[in-house]
């Protein structure tokens, strides 16, 4: 991922800044840009989501994507969030043997992958049990 | 509107097919559709080439004017369509409105992807380009990873064994092996799925199509002069098409894709048929889990039941509806931008009876059900024998 | 000096590894480390974690236990030998990730494992001018060992963020007063563009650790006029269990003053966040009114003497957030292949 498309959505993927529709209260994330639900007359205004949510959905990846081999085998996951979104994350600090639909999470700041060896450090959010 | 009929099908071998170019596979694959439908190509009035990633796997955009200008058919009109895996599906529906609105007449849809010019781990990397790359790729995702995820969702709520996903995987094996122009000829058994190496539990590698080559193509004519051309017009009575959200975790079920449900909605209505009338089809199986979902989807078995029917054998050929008699992307392979097509000629070949050894009796009415990405797109097609 | 402590928070990473599969690899006996070290094991970090992201989790603790908004942060330091990047600083990493941009200032230090307390010097400074109200001072590092280096037995990982601030009810602790000591010692240290830092062995204790810890220990005690007894607790720099334990005994503290703070026999010399962390853990338990000094070290060679008095307000603040044996207890052993994977020292 280029420079400028990674900066432009740290406040997204380091602190879960998504976006709370002012007319029908929804609260989205990942980021938008038009309420889904109310479309032109959506009220987007940039919100904090909290840092907690639960697995809907798991997987232990052993074919790791592209620039994530040094940590296969990874636990990739679909999480509720308490706010209501849901969204992909990796669940980090956890033995895979041990993880089940339901288990409660929090997103924590974790490093994610780089551009290169020398290139930029991209960091963003995982999951860890609670 | 003008109903729309299929006069000519071609296929390829699928396969890796090290020694052939994308131009020369997608060659010929046009040449057999021709002689199939018996005109000449200079008879052809616009084609559209569904295609999902040249750029990534050839590093060549602007294939629509390399495939019109290598079959020497320019200037004729030629369109490249995009969308993901369902690229093949999505240029079959455009060359049907192209037909149906009177525009042109002779239209050819073709599918196309090569994708051994490339290392696997490359390929496999293209293909998740199909995914959100912002908030899926970016922080790990796989594709087959997605499936796992809607995989590990579907046993959570249903019950589904992955022994019951090994049995998609052994059925479109089998099937395979009475198609010439399948990847794979060989019979696994569902053993041989379990203990095949993990690639994202609970998805197995045989579990997951395979990296292929190849092309396919029909040629589309309007009903009323179809019969010029063949003897056995098969009309094209419904097609519908339909969009979800690009990630897996936006969606409210993880279990069922809301793309495929309301394109078959629409391509049912279209065409006035029930899941009950179709006598086979041709589902989205990138992973064995997705035709388990599909069926569910299109209406062939209950929400949940897709895993039971399967172990009851009520997909096979013989059965109550046989699914992926041409072996499905599982074992005819699976090269993205020609599957939507090749589904189109196997349903055509069997609507004809022209399937040989997988042939299923008295087919008179067929479905063909391509997804993009893990479900950001559907197209389904109801294709009808019509003499 | 009229500032305090509003907040601290730390991170231990989750993995750990034991001296015996450190020393079946190299052929040596795992008791005499042991013994000679006084550790047990040290922290690991994981595949995804590096300087920044142990500073921001621990930052994230402090924030959280100070309960202020984190755009009255004025200014951050993060301390470590081993930041992510060799040029861009750590500390925008953090101060984005606790929303504390963009008003505000912010630089990493350097100073081997001294440079977390010397931005608590730094904060402590521009609190008192009145140039900021809160300053967060972080030492963090994934400390590196040259394998087969005895290095390797201790360089551990992990992170402490204080945020200092002006005394008052949201303080937790007063900050009476500090004094370093710094000579030109090369006892330790990392050239440009080489992975693993060089040490002067035995040169490393009694010309560069014990002079500059007590020197700095002992001109605090004269400037404050206090002796040891004075004192409830006592933190050192924590290369190894028994530095401190012998630093200690030098100057007439107690082995009960020492202890509470002592956390390297279990997770290992966390380098920046060594001393901080030690008196992290002193503040888990310390009751108020109670004194506590801490003497931080490095390199170089340099100590930061600090003597601190614990407020009333610690019983209403440090629950808020895990305690530092809550980390030290959260753990799993890896192996040394484990180990070398996650420390990325497969050359590929």
């Amino acid at each position: 991922m280029a420079v400028p498309r990674f900066w432009r959505e740290i406040p997204n993927r380091y602190n879960l800044v998504g976006a709370r529709c002012g007319n029908c209260n929804k609260v989205l994330f990942p980021p938008r840009y038009i309420c889904p639900y109310c479309r032109r007359m959506g009220k987007l205004e940039p919100y904090r989501l909290k840092r907690r949510g639960k697995v809907l959905s798991y997987t232990v990846v052993h074919i790791a994507a592209n620039g994530f081999e040094d940590q296969a085998p990874y636990l990739l996951a679909i999480i509720e969030l308490e706010d209501g979104p849901r969204l992909t994350a990796q669940i980090t600090d956890c033995n895979p043997d041990e993880i089940k639909i339901g288990d409660e999470v929090e997103m924590i700041f974790r490093r994610m992958g780089e551009e290169s060896q020398d290139g930029v450090i991209y960091y963003g959010f995982k999951a860890r049990r609670i | 509107m003008r109903d729309v009929a299929v006069i000519g099908v071609g296929l390829t071998k699928f396969g890796e097919l090290w020694d052939l170019s994308f131009r020369q596979i997608m060659m010929e694959a046009g040449a057999r559709a021709i002689e199939d439908a018996e005109i000449d190509g200079k008879q052809i009035d616009a084609m559209y080439v569904g295609n999902m990633s040249s750029g990534q796997f050839i590093r060549q955009e602007h294939i629509s004017s390399i495939v019109a200008d290598h079959a020497g058919l320019v200037p004729v009109p030629s369109t490249r369509v995009e969308g993901a895996c369902a690229s093949g599906g999505l240029a079959l529906r455009q060359a049907v409105i192209a037909v149906a609105s009177g525009i042109h007449d002779i239209v050819v849809a073709a599918g196309i992807e090569k994708m051994t010019d490339v290392l696997t781990g490359q390929a496999t990397g293209a293909l998740a380009t199909a995914a959100d790359q912002e908030w899926e790729v970016f922080v790990g995702a796989t594709f087959p990873g997605l499936y796992a995820l809607m995989a590990r969702r579907h046993m959570y709520e249903f019950g589904t064994t992955e022994q019951q996903m090994a049995m998609v995987a052994v059925k479109n094996h089998h099937n395979a092996r009475f198609n010439t122009c399948a990847q794979y000829q060989t019979e696994i058994t569902v053993e041989n799925v379990l203990k095949s190496p993990l690639v994202t539990s609970p998805i197995k590698l045989l579990d997951c199509s395979p990296i292929t080559d190849g092309a396919a193509c029909v040629i589309l004519a309007p009903a009323e002069k179809a019969r010029k051309f063949t003897d056995i017009p098969i009309l094209v009575a419904g097609t519908g098409q339909a969009s979800d959200t690009i990630s897996l975790h936006s969606r409210s079920s993880l279990t069922s894709l809301r793309a495929t449900i309301e394109a078959t909605r629409t391509a049912y209505k279209m065409a006035g048929v029930k899941p009950d009338d179709i006598d086979l089809v041709e589902v989205h199986d990138c992973f064995t889990i997705a035709e388990i979902i599909a069926i569910e989807d299109l209406g062939f078995c209950k929400k949940g039941e897709g895993g039971k029917v399967t172990e009851q054998g009520e997909t096979a050929i013989g059965g109550r509806i046989p699914v992926n008699t041409s072996g499905g992307l599982k074992g005819k392979g699976h090269p993205v931008g020609a599957t939507g097509i090749a589904q189109a000629v196997e349903i055509v070949q069997q609507l004809r009876g022209e399937a040989g050894k997988r042939q299923v009796d008295g087919a008179e009415v067929g479905l063909t059900h391509n997804v993009g990405g893990s479900g950001g797109t559907a197209v389904v097609h109801v294709l009808r024998r019509s003499d | 000096m009229d500032v305090g402590i509003v907040g601290y928070g730390v991170y231990i990473p989750w993995y750990r590894i034991r001296v015996e599969e450190i020393a079946k690899v190299w052929g040596d006996d795992p008791e005499n480390i042991k013994r000679g070290l006084l550790v047990e094991e040290k922290s690991v970090p994981g595949p995804d974690e590096d300087t920044a992201t142990i500073a921001v989790e621990a930052a994230r603790n402090a924030v959280k236990q100070a309960g202020i908004d984190p755009q009255g942060i004025g200014a951050i330091y993060v301390g470590s030998e081993s930041h992510p990047y060799a040029v861009k600083p750590t500390a925008t990493i953090v101060a984005e990730a606790i929303e504390a941009t963009p008003d505000l200032t912010a630089a990493d230090y350097e100073f081997a494992c001294k440079a977390g307390t010397a931005g608590i010097q730094t904060c402590m400074g521009a609190v008192e001018a009145g140039m900021i109200k809160y300053g967060m001072a972080i030492g963090s590092d994934t400390a590196q060992g040259a394998p087969g280096d005895p290095l390797e037995y201790t360089a551990a990982a992990g992170g402490c963020a204080f945020i200092v601030g002006k005394n008052g009810s949201e303080t937790l602790a007063t900050i009476e007063d500090t004094y370093s000591y710094t000579t030109d010692t090369p006892d330790f240290w990392r050239r440009d563009m080489r992975p693993y830092p060089k040490h002067g062995g035995r040169f490393t204790g009694k010309p560069a650790y014990f002079k500059h810890v007590l020197s700095a220990a002992n001109g605090l005690l004269r400037k404050l006029q206090l002796t040891p007894q004075d004192f409830a607790y006592v933190v050192f720099h924590q290369p190894n269990g028994k530095f401190p334990m012998h630093a200690a005994e030098e100057l007439g503290f107690s082995k009960e003053q020492v202890v509470p703070g002592l956390l390297a026999p279990k997770i290992g010399n966390t380098y920046s966040g060594s001393a901080m962390m030690g008196l992290a853990a002193v503040l888990d338990q310390a009751k108020p009114g109670e004194r506590i000094l801490m003497v931080s070290y490095g390199s170089g060679a340099g100590s930061d003497a600090f003597s601190i008095v614990v407020r009333d307000t610690i019983e209403k603040k440090r629950n808020a957030t895990p305690k530092v044996l809550d980390y030290v207890n959260r753990k799993v052993n890896i192996d040394y292949a484990a180990y070398v994977k996650f420390r990325r020292l497969l050359v590929k």
